[in-house]
């Protein structure tokens, strides 16, 4: 198990290395001269001013050091500057996060609590008529556009609850109630793919447990079937369940763009977003290098916690 | 030469797959989500092929009052430019299917290649080509396409790009599996021995053996890259308007959705629909191609 857990801390260095390389070639993929898109509609500057500007954004230096430059600024916290508001990039991530892993937590809380149930009972019921009406409802949840089921929550609470989520944002502490209320929509929204997936994956888990001889032996014993089902199956379908959770995150965040900006919820999506249309670049670069280390980080805690349900990989078979 | 040439093409990897493939079809007949969600497809796919023909007007003639609501002459109502919806989301299916076909082909025939190619050879260059897949794996998918799109500017030959970009290791990882086991076979070693070159034995004998996982994953991914094409051009990092993208329809269309619903309500169904396809055709083929990968 140490063993494991080394091996996999050790890749989280060099992953987040790679994927820095792989921002600073993006943002250097900018078409026409940066400083151009810097100073923007206003961009009438002498060829000295230009010179100057270069210079002091560093974007005279060679490529190579340009990338190490930036890199001792990550690693001392310094992300630069917004391009509109002139606020530190870190700062403004500091206020968004907690809007976008509230919204992360309500959704994967939500979606498990529908999809474990709903899972669990198709397997049991393989074949019948509830195993067909869920598998169906699977594939239409996999299918929705999260934008698409956005506007129709909208649609629906509008004509047939007659009610709309408040339009300013509340933090959670300053009135859990009202937050609650704003949050109860775009987690329904983001949810629905996740029920989707996690379901599926429950399901079939779940059917290949059920299968196994220490499920015939539990039953042998004597155990009740409500036992065997969640004392025996159950837990050991977690593991692959588990595992999807923490694959679909990705997934949760794009989603999350998508939410945060239908509902006008201030999280690091709706930040990403605006930046890229007032193509404030500084604040881009900032939330994708943060998206991508918080993105390896979920996935490192994913493994860690699959080495702890999984005895095969606990005890060290790799 | 010519003895070698017919040794290499006679061993036993060609013939085999080619026969289950005969099976297989039969058996996605036989599967009623396999067959709705073809119906589905092809349905689609007509749809656009034809869309001249079957668009009442053209999509970007302003015909009617702003936002007249479904009835007898619009079945599907007007846009807030007065345009008919039907006739736009006729249209937008040419995208959809454009978009989704392209974006596919560039992740696998990109991934594909460089799986095989990383497999197949081994050694340093597949450590390195496999790092590289990982750090693209590293950011979650729609925010690399939005970041991309971003970048490049908005378009569609951009939203292709990155929506092709961003699903290519998916395909690099599948291709790369089989191709460790399959190349360390004997019958692969004796069409080395017999004289075989690279592009030969991964053509010939490797590829055929990946062919049904790629198969299932292409088809799940067009309904990916479409859901990815009708989120950015929602977001307005995609389709510009006037062009009739379902996800523009509904980008732009947002805005007055309360006054007429059906501006959103459409547009959304038309992807969903044609992504429900997608899915249930890959499922289908995938509980008949692949029984290990069945949710």
């Amino acid at each position: 198990m140490r063993v494991y857990i080394l091996k996999r801390l050790a890749l989280v260095g060099p992953m987040f290395l790679g994927s820095t390389v792989l921002i600073f070639v993006l943002m250097r993929l900018l078409p026409g001269d940066v400083v151009d898109q810097l100073i923007g509609v206003e961009g009438t500057l002498s060829g000295e001013a230009r010179v100057s500007l270069r210079r002091l954004l560093g974007l005279d230096a060679p490529l190579h050091l340009q990338y190490l430059r930036w890199l001792g600024d990550l690693a001392r916290l310094d992300l630069g500057v917004s391009l509109r508001t002139s606020q530190p990039v870190r700062e403004a991530l500091a206020q968004r996060l907690p809007v976008t892993i509230e919204l992360a937590v309500l959704t994967v809380g939500l979606a498990i609590a529908v999809a474990l149930p709903l899972g669990v009972v198709s397997a049991l019921f393989r074949n019948r008529g509830v195993d067909s009406a869920a598998r169906l409802f699977g594939l239409f949840g996999l299918s929705m556009p999260v934008f698409w089921l956005a506007a129709l929550l909208i649609l629906g609470g509008a004509s047939f609850l007659h009610w709309l989520p408040p339009v300013v944002y509340v933090p959670f502490w300053q009135d859990p109630g009202q937050n609650l209320r704003q949050m109860a929509f775009p987690a329904i929204a983001l949810a629905l793919s996740l029920v989707a997936v996690v379901m599926r994956m429950t399901r079939s888990a779940m059917l290949e447990v059920l299968n196994q001889e220490y499920i015939q032996t539990a039953r042998a014993k004597g155990a009740g079937e409500w036992a065997v089902v969640l004392r025996h199956a159950l837990k050991n379908a977690l593991i692959p369940v588990v595992t999807i959770v923490g694959v679909q995150f990705g997934y949760l965040l794009g989603g999350a763009v998508v939410v945060e900006q239908v509902f006008g919820l201030p999280g690091l999506g709706f930040m990403l977003l605006n930046a890229i249309y007032q193509r404030d670049y500084p604040v881009v670069q900032g939330t994708v290098v943060f998206v991508a280390l918080f993105f390896i980080l979920v996935n490192l805690a994913v493994d860690l916690l699959y080495g702890v349900l999984d005895p095969r990989v606990r005890y060290g078979h790799d | 030469m010519a003895t070698t040439e017919g040794l290499a093409a006679a061993l036993p990897a060609v013939a085999a797959p080619r026969a289950r493939w005969r099976l297989n079809l039969a058996a996605v007949r036989r599967s009623p989500l396999s067959l709705a969600g073809s119906a589905l497809v092809v349905l689609f796919v007509l749809m656009a092929a034809l869309a001249p023909m079957l668009a009442p007007y053209a999509p970007e003639d302003q015909i009617a009052k702003r936002l007249s609501p479904p009835q007898a002459a619009y079945w599907l109502g007007t846009d807030e430019f007065g345009r008919d919806i039907l006739s736009r989301i006729v249209f937008g299916a040419r995208i959809s299917l454009w978009v989704g076909v392209i974006a596919v082909g560039i992740a696998l025939a990109g991934g594909a290649t460089t799986g095989l190619v990383s497999g197949y050879f081994g050694g340093r260059l597949d450590i390195l080509l496999m790092r590289v897949m990982d750090v693209m794996f590293s950011l979650p998918p729609i925010i690399l396409a939005i970041t991309l799109t971003g970048i490049l500017g908005p378009g569609l030959t951009n939203a292709m790009v990155a929506i092709g970009l961003v699903y290519l290791p998916t395909f690099a990882r599948l291709a790369r599996g089989p191709v460790l086991t399959v190349s360390a076979q004997e019958y692969v070693e004796a069409a080395r021995a017999a004289g075989a070159g690279a592009g030969r034995i991964i053509g010939l004998h490797v590829l055929p053996n990946v062919a049904a996982p790629l198969i299932v994953q292409t088809t799940l991914a067009l309904s990916t890259a479409i859901l990815a094409e009708a989120t950015l051009s929602f977001l307005g990092l995609g389709i510009q308007p006037p062009e009739p993208s379902w996800g523009t329809m509904l980008g732009t269309g947002r805005k007055y959705m309360e006054l007429a619903p059906w501006v959103a309500i459409f547009p959304g169904a038309a992807v969903m629909l044609l992504v429900l396809g997608f899915n249930l055709l890959g499922d289908g083929l995938r509980d008949v191609l692949d029984p290990r990968l069945r949710p």
